[in-house]
């Protein structure tokens, strides 16, 4: 058992037992009872609120609130399968429900950084241990006998005579009970629901058809909006006639609001007809900029001196002159979309009293606090729902779109439901910024003696931690430079922001080097790591040991080292979000062309809270990974982006989808993320694979434009 | 507008829209259905995929004056009790990541299996291509499919 200081203050404990009614129910979803128990249950009649994560009714079940946001990641049900652990239930009486944006009881309520899970691991085990704790306190004060005696198991404590009560019995009490300093928390072997598949709380909404995105919101006297913006970055409206619009049959209202037009109506369709209605003039404000430009200004920045130092180890100067040989090789990408098959939408209701938002955002905090300074009014007055989110990929992380539905509720004096079309979903992003990279890796007597990484990158510089990714702490003469074009495009995080190409890149650009220098391209990131653990450069952010775990565990799964006829295997392996991820491709060809069959991935995430979300985490991440290194492309001409819907963007599809066989290195040790780390070694695995096929080095992405035999 | 009739999931909706409105509006907003979802308007990502007459087809791309007495099935409709071989399947496999396209995913599925009892693997393959996944649960998809074909 592990003791901890519980973190909880008086204020996270409301401590109202409420009598709620049958009503309440509305809107919970039950964990994994299938519908037909439910109907047999009894509705309960009361409900005690343990504490602000976890209210315990008079029949037994357990209502478990989930904090954050869910985009898909599964945290709905992951991070109610903690609570309900350290608080000892059965997961069948668990009804998991949503919880609002409260940041005086819950921390961090954010969807990002595949962090949810690692940074609410200790509060929602704290959350069940403390109310465990307290309804065995108040089953020792109606027993009259020492707590440490009673035990628990499934929501029954147990005395030593073995007489049971069960915890709906002492609920009422429990509720009332000092909070514990102490609370004693599980030893990770006696786990009973951490670590054994459970299904999705909200699978049977889903396939079911009930509302349940941001998009299905309905409220009485609600407009539909749809937003008319500049149809070029770089661009600003300068006049508008709105007289066609407000023809369209359903229309209610034309608001402008900046340099956007609003169409408010009585449906979705109304507004979309009544923005196309619009005439607008637009005029250019600022540089209107197209790719090529971005690949001039990004080439030059490569070979400029200066630049950002990021981190520097050694005498990278004097190793590349001593080399026999330096290498260098240039990676491009593009800017891509996150297309989110939910398109950006929210529900505001501004009025004199409170403002009311409601919908799919990945910063619900964040978000509020800029909504409260766009309209003067304080936070305290404002409330954000979470809905379930259709996809996130860093796009919900910024509030545009909430801004721009309560500013449009604002100046309406209606409650709105903003819609973003295709089209504006895609020609309105926060694009995953192009950027290009230049490698370079001095040779001598069959080893790597120095590398140099330069970023040149759109708006931003690669922050923080990245610098002292791998091979950082693996190389004694290593550095890392970055410099940046500020462009009015504007650009974000994106599903492993950076790493999502940089792993590409330098995965790529390792095999090629394992292949000059004869050796085995698992071998070489071992040996190269083994010196990360001899201490032979200042310390890289991962840990060598767990890394060469999952390079072994990824080898050997895929039998790399076996030929087999026809297959060809690419090697590939990263560190990011905390976690340590390896995957070997595999490639045949089909009528002369490459296609990826098969991907092996090895995972140390520490543990598995729900293996069940965790492989659809993991091979979401590789597939999505590999989707976008071979076809994702987004380009812009005078500003305009060159793509604007599904007919002329590619996003992988399910001929497309190699088969995925994953594989967790056991652990006792916290989660660490999930969400994003599967991504990024996808696209240099599966370069490395067809390299192997074909003899072809992949440089620039999508792979699929640079050879037509990939599309 | 026009007043119309539509015979949604066996019940009949009278509706005063303008005639081109794609069938996947009226049914969301006007029907107040919302279980099928709107992905591109374009017919290229299946979000929106309904049963006209038990067939397949993309609501967002159908005006609704072209529908006639035709009847439609949404993902609401699909089963009394939630057990169609196809919802069946779904839970079995846990197929969803974010859930927005499973709606899509589902009536495409059934489409196929009510046509052909016994897809093969290519069969599953080539139908389900025209529907769109931006969470790639493709290969939960194909296995579902699969899944689905044997209880019917």
């Amino acid at each position: 058992m592990t003791l901890i200081k519980t973190k909880f203050n008086r204020r996270s404990f409301l401590k109202v037992s409420t009598a709620a009614s049958g009503g309440l129910m509305l809107g919970f979803n039950w964990a994994c009872s299938p519908p037909t128990e439910i109907a047999k249950k009894q509705a309960p009649s009361a409900w005690f609120e343990v504490n602000a994560y976890l209210s315990i009714a008079d029949n037994g079940q357990v209502t478990i609130m989930s904090p954050n946001p869910e985009i898909g990641q599964n945290v709905k049900t992951s991070m109610p399968m903690i609570v309900a652990e350290e608080l000892d239930v059965d997961w069948k009486d668990v009804i998991v429900k949503q919880a609002p944006l409260n940041t005086d009881v819950f921390t961090r309520q954010v969807a990002g950084g595949s962090q949810s899970i690692r940074q609410g691991w200790s509060s929602l085990r704290m959350a069940g241990g403390t109310a465990r704790k307290m309804l065995i306190n108040a089953a020792a004060e109606k027993w009259q006998v020492d707590p440490e005696t009673l035990t628990t198991a499934d929501g029954v404590i147990t005395n030593q005579n073995g007489e049971t009560i069960k915890y709906a019995e002492v609920a009422s009490m429990a509720a009332e009970m000092d909070v514990p300093e102490e609370v004693e928390l599980k030893d990770p072997k006696d786990f009973k629901i951490i670590g054994h598949g459970k299904g999705n709380v909200d699978l049977e909404e889903i396939i079911t058809g009930k509302p349940l995105f941001g998009i299905d919101t309905k409220r009485d006297g609600m407009d539909y909006a749809c937003v008319l913006r500049p149809p070029a970055f770089g661009m600003k409206l300068k006049s508008f006639d709105a007289a066609a619009a407000k023809n369209v049959n359903g229309v209610r209202d034309v608001i402008q609001f900046g340099d956007k037009v609003a169409v408010l109506a009585n449906s979705t369709w109304a507004a979309m007809q009544g923005k196309k209605a619009i005439n607008a003039d637009w005029e250019a404000d600022s540089k209107l900029e197209d790719s090529a430009f971005h690949d001039t200004k990004l080439k030059e920045l490569l070979n400029k001196d200066g630049g950002e130092v990021r981190r520097k180890d050694g005498n990278p100067e004097n190793q590349f002159a001593a080399a026999d040989e330096v290498v260098e090789r240039i990676y491009e990408s593009p800017f891509l979309p996150h297309n989110c098959m939910e398109p950006m939408n929210f529900f505001a209701d501004v009025t004199a009293e409170k403002v009311e938002l409601y919908g799919p955002i990945q910063t619900p905090a964040g978000t509020r606090r800029r909504v409260a300074e766009l309209l003067g009014r304080d936070e305290s007055e404002i409330t954000v729902g979470m809905s379930r989110m259709g996809g996130g990929f860093g796009r919900r992380l910024y509030g545009d779109f909430v801004l721009e539905a309560a500013e449009i509720s604002d100046k309406s004096k209606k409650p709105v439901q903003l819609i973003y079309t295709r089209e504006d979903d895609m020609t309105a992003g926060i694009y995953r910024p192009a950027i290009k990279y230049k490698i370079r890796a001095g040779l001598k007597d069959g080893k790597i003696n120095a590398y140099q990484l330069t970023e040149a990158a759109i708006n931003s510089n690669m922050y923080g931690i990245l610098p002292n990714n791998f091979p950082a702490g693996a190389l004694a003469d290593y550095e890392v430079v970055n410099h940046k074009y500020d462009s009015n495009i504007t650009t974000g995080a994106w599903r492993a922001p950076y790493t999502n190409f940089l792993a590409s890149a330098e995965q790529s650009f390792l095999d090629e080097i394992a292949e000059m220098i004869n050796t085995d391209p698992v071998q070489l990131r071992i040996d190269m790591l083994e010196k990360a653990k001899a201490g032979f450069a200042p310390e890289g952010n991962y840990e060598p040991d767990k890394f060469i775990g999952v390079i072994k565990l990824a080898a050997e799964k895929a039998n790399w080292g076996n030929k087999e006829e026809g297959v060809f295997k690419g090697f590939s392996a990263y560190y990011s979000h905390n976690s340590y991820v390896a995957e070997v491709a595999e490639v045949v060809m089909e009528r002369n062309k490459p296609k990826v069959t098969k991907v092996t991935v090895a995972i140390d995430c520490g543990i598995v809270v729900n293996p069940v979300g965790a492989i659809n985490q993991a091979m979401g991440g590789v597939i999505d990974g590999i989707g976008h290194a071979m076809y994702g492309d987004f380009a812009f001409a005078n500003g305009r982006p060159q793509a604007d819907n599904f007919d002329n963007y590619r996003l992988i599809r399910s001929s497309e989808a190699p088969q995925v066989d994953i594989h967790f290195v056991e652990s006792i040790e916290s989660p660490t993320g999930l969400g994003e780390p599967t991504l990024p070694p996808a696209g240099g695995a599966v370069a490395n694979a067809i390299y192997a096929a074909t003899g072809k080095r992949l440089y620039k992405q999508p792979y699929s434009k640079q050879d037509i035999t990939l599309g | 507008m026009a007043s119309i009739t539509l015979k949604i999931n066996k019940k009949n909706y009278e509706v005063d829209v303008d005639p081109q409105t794609p069938l996947l509006w009226v049914i969301r907003d006007h029907v107040g259905l919302v279980g099928t979802k709107y992905g591109c308007g374009i017919a290229q990502c299946g979000a929106c995929t309904v049963h006209l007459n038990g067939t397949a087809v993309r609501s967002c791309s159908l005006p609704v004056s072209s529908i006639g007495g035709s009847e439609i099935t949404t993902i609401e409709g699909l089963s009394a009790n939630a057990d169609h071989p196809v919802q069946k399947a779904w839970r079995e496999h846990d197929v969803p990541q974010c859930g927005y396209c499973q709606a899509g995913q589902i009536m495409t599925a059934a489409s196929l299996l009510s046509q052909n009892a016994n897809p093969s693997d290519k069969d599953i393959e080539n139908t389900m291509n025209g529907n769109l996944c931006r969470c790639a649960t493709y290969n939960k998809i194909k296995d579902a499919v699969k899944s689905a074909s044997k209880m019917s």
